[in-house]
C-alpha cells in the first residue's frame, strides 16, 4: 500500500509549493501537518496540542472514541471553526494557512464530506454536484456543459447514473458517490471522509472503499473517520488515534504491524480515575424484562432499527447500554417508551411480571417509566419555560385538581427538587434557558423523577457536561438505584459505563451483541462486541479477533 | 425605575405594552382636546373592538400553539349569516341564536382542527383555504344579501347593562362591578401572599403591593366612573362584559390548567412536549376549534352591533387579530404569548385608530400608521432579544438591580442561554 503511486497533477500543486517544502511532489512526502492544535469551547477544552502529519496519497485514518474530538480536528482543519478561535499551526502544501471558512479550505484544495450528506433531494445529480459552483456566464448556467461535466465525474466514482436524475430517487450509497464527484469537481487534493460507510450496507461499503483505493491511486489524499476498525485496517496507510482531545500516536499500517486490537489499545487506554462516588449495589429480582424487540425504521421500511432484542433489569440495578454511534440505542430505547420512534414489529415489555403495552409515552409514563432524552435542548426542555413548570411537565396530573393546577404545590415540589439536587439557580422561577448545561440536566432529571418512576432510562446523561456536574449526576443516578429503582444508562462513553453499570449489554446495528458483569467489562472487550458485525460481510476479522 | 419595575412586576414586555397604551391614550388625549377620554367614546372604543378582542384571545392560543388562522374574519361572517337567517326563518329566539352559532362554529373548527391536527396540513394553508371557502358559503347561504337580526339579539353587540336602583347619576350596576372587582383584586393579592409567606418564598415588600393594588384600584374606578357617567341608558357594554369574562376564563386557562399548560409544551417545543407526555395533535385540534367558536362568538356581536349580517362582514379581521396578537408580546415561533397582552396590544390599535379618527385622518393614513406600529412594534422586540435583552426597561433597569439573586444568575455561563433565548430574532434571519 506504500507502494509510489501517481502523484496528483503537478501544475496545481507546484503553485503552492513554498519554499520550505522539500520534495514536495515525492509520493510519501509530508502534504498536511497540524502542529499543537488546541481548541477550547466554553467551559470544555475539545483538543489540546493535537498534532498530525499526512503523507501524499495516503489514506489516512483517525481513530478515537466518540467524543474524542476528531469532528472537531476536522473541523478546524476545513474552516469551519475559523482561523484565530484555535490555537495551531495548519501547514498544507508547504504552506502556513488560515482558513476562514469552507471556502477558503476548498480554493486551497480540502474537501470535507460529512455524515449527513450535504445533498438537497429534490434537485438533481448535476444540479447538487455544481452546486454553489456553477457552471455559468453572468449568472446564466450553460446546463449543456454542466451535464457533460458532471457525465465525466459520475464516470470517475463509477456511478451509472443519468445526472438529470433527482438525489432522492437515489440509494444512499449512491448519493455518498454523488459527494464525492462533487469533491472531485473542486480540484480536491485531500479529502476528508467522516464515516463514509456508516449508513452503508456491505456492498455498498466494500464499493466506496475501491473507490477511495482508485482516488488513492490516482493521487488523492484522504482522510477517513472511521468507527469500523475493520475497513479501516483493510484500507489505511496510517492511523493517527485521538483520545480525549489529544493526539495519542499515529501507526504506519504496513511497518508495525497493526491489528484491529492494537487499534482499540490506543483508543481506550486510560486509566479510570475515581471519579465516580461510592456506591454499593443492593440488587434485588428482575422487575422489567423485553423479549424480542423488533421496530422498524419510521421512514425506510425494510430497515429495522431493532433487532430482536432481549434485555432485562432488576430492581436497583444500574444497566449500561453499549453501542457506536448509530447503533440504534437511543432508537431501541424511544420505541420502548411509549413507541415515541419506529414502527412496532414485534417484541413483549414485561413488568412487574405482567405484560404491558404502551401505545403512547403517557402510557409509558402511567406504567412508571422515564425516559431523559439524549439531546437536551432539541428533546429534553423547552426552553423558553421557567424550573417550576418544566419541574412538573411530564405528570401535570400529579398537582391537579379537576383541570386546574395548584400553582402551591407545583412551587412545593420544584423547590424540593432543587434543593435535593441542587441546581444552581436563584430560584425555580428562573427560565431553563438561563441555566448551565448541568443544572438544566439537573431540571431534566427533577421533571422525570417527578414522575416516580420503576425504570429510569438515561440517554447520554452527561453529554456536554463538565465534570463536577458529572459528579454530581452519577452520585444522583446511584441514589435513584438505591431507592430500589431500576436504571437503563445509555452512553458513548465506556469509562462512565464501566464506572456505575453493574451489568453492561452491547448493542451494534440494532441487535443485541452480547452482556458482561461489572467485573467482566472493560473497554476492549465492549469495543469488541460492540464493534462485532450481526449480519453480511466481512466480519472475520473482528470475530478472530474476539 | 427600579421601584417602578417591583411594582409592576417582571414581565418588562407586557409592561412597556401597558406604558405604550397609557401613554398613547394621554398622547390623544391632549391632542383631541379632551375627546379621547369621554364617557361615549369610551364605550365607543370597546363596541367598535370587542369582536377583534375576542379573536385575538383565540388567536394568541393559537399562535402559541405555533399556528396561524387566517380564516376567522371568513368564518365569522359565515356563522353571522347562518344565525340571521335561521333566527329570520326557524323563529330561533336570540338565545337559541347564540348556541346555534357556537355549534357551528365547533363544526367549522372540528374541520380545519382536523385537516391541521390529524392530518398534518401546515395551518396557514388549512386556513387559508377556510378563508375563502367560508366566505363563499357566507355569500351563497345570504345570496349576498344583509339580512337583519332582530332587537333582543342586537343586545349581545350593541346593548348596556340596564338602570337599577337609584338615581345616583352614574349607572349602579356597572359601579357596583367596578367596586366588586377592586375588592376582589385587593382580596386576591392579600391571599395569594400569605399563602406565599406560608410556603417560605421571597414575597415582595408590604409597600410595593399597597402602591401597586393603589394604582390598579384607582384606574379601575376611574374606568368604572367614566364608563358609568355616560348618557342616561348607555353604561359598561355588554359586549365589554362578554370579552371581561373570556378574558378572565381565558387567561386562567392558559395559565392555570393542564390543556393551558400543553399549549405552551407544543409552541415551546414540540418534541420535547411529545417525549413528556403531551398529546401534541390533540392540543392543536383544540386549539384550532377554539379560534373558530371564538371567531363565531365575534361573527354574532359584529352582527348584533350592526343589527344585520353582511356578505362583507368580517374582512380583514383576522389581520387585526394577528397584529393585536404580535404587538401583545407573542412570538412568531409559537411558545410566547399571553392573553393580557394580545388584548392589552389590540388596544393599542383601538386607541390608534379611534384617536386619528377623531382627529378627521383619513383611512389611508390611519391604515399606513397602523402598519408601522406594528412593524416597529415586533421589530424593537426583536431587535432586543437579539441583543439578549428583554426590552427597552428592562435594559434600563438591568444597571439597577439589587442584591444576590441576580448576580447569581450573571455568573451562570451566558454564552449559551444569550443565543438561545432569541427563538424569534433567529428564525426571522434564518428564513430571510
Amino acid at each position: 500500500m506504500s507502494d509510489p503511486s501517481i502523484p496528483a497533477p503537478g501544475s496545481s500543486a507546484a503553485d503552492s509549493t513554498g519554499a520550505a517544502a522539500g520534495p514536495a511532489d515525492t509520493p510519501g512526502s509530508v502534504i498536511l501537518e497540524m502542529r499543537d492544535i488546541t481548541k477550547e469551547f466554553p467551559g470544555v477544552k475539545a483538543l489540546s496540542n493535537v498534532s498530525m502529519a499526512v503523507r501524499r496519497g495516503e489514506v489516512h485514518a483517525i481513530c478515537g472514541e466518540n467524543g474524542a474530538g476528531k469532528s472537531t480536528l476536522m473541523k478546524v482543519l476545513s474552516g469551519v471553526h475559523p482561523a484565530g478561535t484555535y490555537d495551531g499551526e495548519i501547514h498544507f502544501e508547504g504552506q502556513v494557512c488560515e482558513f476562514n471558512n469552507i471556502r477558503d479550505s476548498e480554493h486551497a484544495g480540502i474537501v470535507i464530506i460529512h455524515q449527513e450528506l450535504a445533498l438537497i433531494p429534490e434537485m438533481s445529480i448535476a444540479e447538487n454536484i455544481f452546486l454553489g459552483n456553477e457552471t455559468a456566464k453572468s449568472g446564466v448556467i450553460n446546463w449543456l456543459s454542466t451535464r457533460a461535466k458532471a457525465r465525466e465525474l459520475l464516470a470517475r466514482v463509477g456511478l451509472e447514473e443519468e445526472p438529470d436524475t433527482k438525489i432522492r430517487d437515489i440509494g444512499v450509497g449512491k448519493q455518498q458517490l454523488v459527494e464525492i464527484a462533487k469533491a472531485l469537481s473542486k480540484d480536491v487534493k485531500l479529502l476528508i471522509l467522516d464515516e463514509p460507510t456508516a449508513a452503508l450496507n456491505a456492498g455498498d461499503s466494500q464499493h466506496l472503499l475501491d473507490l477511495i483505493a482508485g482516488l488513492r491511486s490516482k493521487g488523492v489524499t484522504c482522510i477517513m473517520i472511521s468507527h469500523k476498525l475493520n475497513e479501516i485496517e483493510q484500507i489505511a496507510d496510517s492511523i493517527t488515534i485521538i483520545r480525549d482531545g489529544k493526539s495519542i500516536e499515529t501507526l504506519r499500517v504496513k511497518e508495525d504491524g497493526v491489528d484491529e486490537n492494537r487499534i482499540i489499545r490506543g483508543m481506550v487506554g486510560r486509566d479510570l480515575e475515581s471519579r465516580f462516588p461510592d456506591h454499593t449495589p443492593e440488587i434485588g429480582e428482575v422487575f422489567f424484562e423485553v423479549k424480542n424487540w423488533t421496530v422498524r425504521h419510521p421512514s425506510v421500511p425494510d430497515r429495522l432499527v431493532a433487532k430482536h432484542s432481549d434485555f432485562f433489569v432488576r430492581r436497583g440495578e444500574i444497566v449500561g447500554f453499549a453501542g457506536l454511534m448509530g447503533a440504534g440505542r437511543t432508537e431501541l430505547m424511544r420505541s420502548l417508551f411509549g413507541r415515541s420512534y419506529g414502527t412496532y414489529v414485534e417484541g413483549t415489555i414485561v413488568k412487574d411480571g405482567k405484560e404491558i403495552r404502551l401505545r403512547s409515552v403517557a402510557d409509558a409514563i402511567d406504567a412508571g417509566l422515564a425516559y431523559v432524552t439524549e439531546d437536551r435542548k432539541t428533546l429534553g426542555l423547552n426552553l423558553l419555560d421557567d424550573i417550576k413548570r418544566t419541574t412538573v411537565s411530564a405528570r401535570l396530573q400529579r398537582i391537579t385538581r379537576g383541570f386546574v393546577v395548584d400553582e402551591r404545590e407545583e412551587y412545593n415540589y420544584a423547590e424540593s427538587y432543587r434543593k435535593s439536587l441542587r441546581t444552581k439557580a436563584p430560584n425555580v422561577d428562573e427560565g431553563v434557558a438561563k441555566l448551565s448545561g448541568g443544572n438544566q440536566q439537573k431540571v431534566v432529571l427533577a421533571k422525570w423523577l417527578f414522575t416516580e418512576p420503576d425504570l429510569l432510562i438515561l440517554d447520554e446523561p452527561t453529554r456536554g457536561i463538565d465534570v463536577g456536574a458529572k459528579f454530581e449526576i452519577y452520585g444522583i443516578i446511584q441514589r435513584m438505584a438505591s431507592e430500589g429503582k431500576g436504571v437503563i444508562l445509555v452512553s458513548s462513553e465506556l469509562p462512565e459505563l464501566i464506572g456505575l453499570s453493574d451489568r453492561i449489554y452491547t448493542i451494534a446495528e440494532g441487535a443485541v451483541t452480547g452482556v458482561l458483569s461489572r467485573e467482566e467489562a472493560d473497554q476492549e472487550s465492549l469495543m469488541r462486541l460492540m464493534t462485532r458485525r450481526t449480519h453480511g460481510g466481512s466480519q472475520a476479522t473482528t470475530r478472530e479477533s474476539a | 425605575m427600579d421601584k417602578v419595575k417591583k411594582i409592576f412586576g417582571g414581565d418588562t414586555r407586557q409592561l412597556g405594552m401597558i406604558f405604550a397604551l397609557v401613554a398613547l391614550i394621554i398622547f390623544f388625549q391632549i391632542w383631541t382636546d379632551g375627546l379621547t377620554l369621554t364617557p361615549d367614546n369610551v364605550i365607543n372604543i370597546f363596541q367598535q373592538n370587542s369582536y377583534i378582542l375576542v379573536l385575538a384571545i383565540g388567536m394568541v392560543l393559537v399562535i402559541i400553539a405555533g399556528h396561524i388562522d387566517l380564516s376567522v374574519g371568513s368564518v365569522a361572517a359565515f356563522v353571522g349569516i347562518c344565525v340571521a337567517i335561521a333566527m329570520r326563518d326557524w323563529g330561533l329566539s336570540w338565545w337559541m341564536g347564540i348556541l346555534f352559532g357556537l355549534a357551528i362554529g365547533a363544526l367549522v373548527g372540528a374541520w380545519q382542527g382536523m385537516w391541521t391536527a390529524y392530518v398534518g396540513i401546515p395551518a396557514f394553508i388549512v386556513t387559508l383555504s377556510g378563508m375563502l371557502l367560508f366566505r363563499g358559503a357566507n355569500q351563497y347561504v345570504g345570496k349576498s344579501n344583509s339580512v337583519p337580526v332582530s332587537e333582543d339579539f342586537q343586545v349581545i353587540g350593541g346593548g348596556y347593562l340596564p338602570e337599577v336602583g337609584p338615581d345616583t347619576g352614574y349607572n349602579n350596576l356597572t359601579v357596583l362591578i367596578g367596586l366588586l372587582l377592586a375588592i376582589g383584586i385587593v382580596v386576591g393579592s392579600l391571599r395569594s401572599r400569605r399563602a406565599l409567606v406560608k410556603l417560605g418564598a421571597d414575597v415582595e415588600e408590604a409597600w410595593v403591593m399597597w402602591v401597586r393594588l393603589g394604582l390598579i384600584c384607582a384606574a379601575i374606578i376611574g374606568a368604572t366612573l367614566l364608563f358609568g357617567s355616560g348618557r342616561p341608558g348607555t353604561s359598561f357594554p355588554i359586549s365589554g362584559i362578554i370579552l371581561a369574562v373570556l378574558v378572565l376564563v381565558y387567561g386562567f386557562i392558559s395559565n392555570r390548567t393542564v390543556i393551558g399548560r400543553h399549549i405552551y409544551a407544543v409552541g415551546g417545543n414540540r418534541h420535547a412536549a411529545e417525549l413528556s407526555g403531551v398529546k401534541s395533535k390533540k392540543v392543536n385540534f383544540l386549539v384550532m376549534m377554539n379560534m373558530s367558536i371564538l371567531a363565531a362568538l365575534a361573527g354574532m356581536i359584529f352582527v348584533a352591533r350592526s343589527t344585520a349580517s353582511g356578505p362583507s362582514d368580517g374582512v380583514g379581521w383576522e389581520l387585526d387579530a394577528i397584529a393585536a396578537v404580535f404587538i401583545g408580546g407573542a412570538a412568531v415561533t409559537g411558545g410566547v404569548g399571553t392573553v393580557v397582552g394580545s388584548i392589552v396590544g389590540g388596544l393599542v390599535m383601538a386607541v390608534l385608530n379611534n384617536g386619528l379618527q377623531l382627529k378627521g385622518i383619513g383611512a389611508d393614513a390611519t391604515q399606513m400608521i397602523k402598519g408601522l406600529v406594528l412593524l416597529v412594534a415586533v421589530a424593537f422586540d426583536v431587535y432586543n432579544k437579539s441583543q439578549g435583552r428583554v426590552s427597552l426597561l428592562g435594559m434600563l433597569t438591568r444597571n439597577f438591580r439589587r442584591g444576590g439573586s441576580d448576580d447569581d444568575s450573571s455568573a451562570l455561563p451566558p454564552p449559551s442561554a444569550a443565543t438561545e433565548t432569541t427563538p424569534v430574532s433567529e428564525t426571522i434571519r434564518q428564513s430571510s
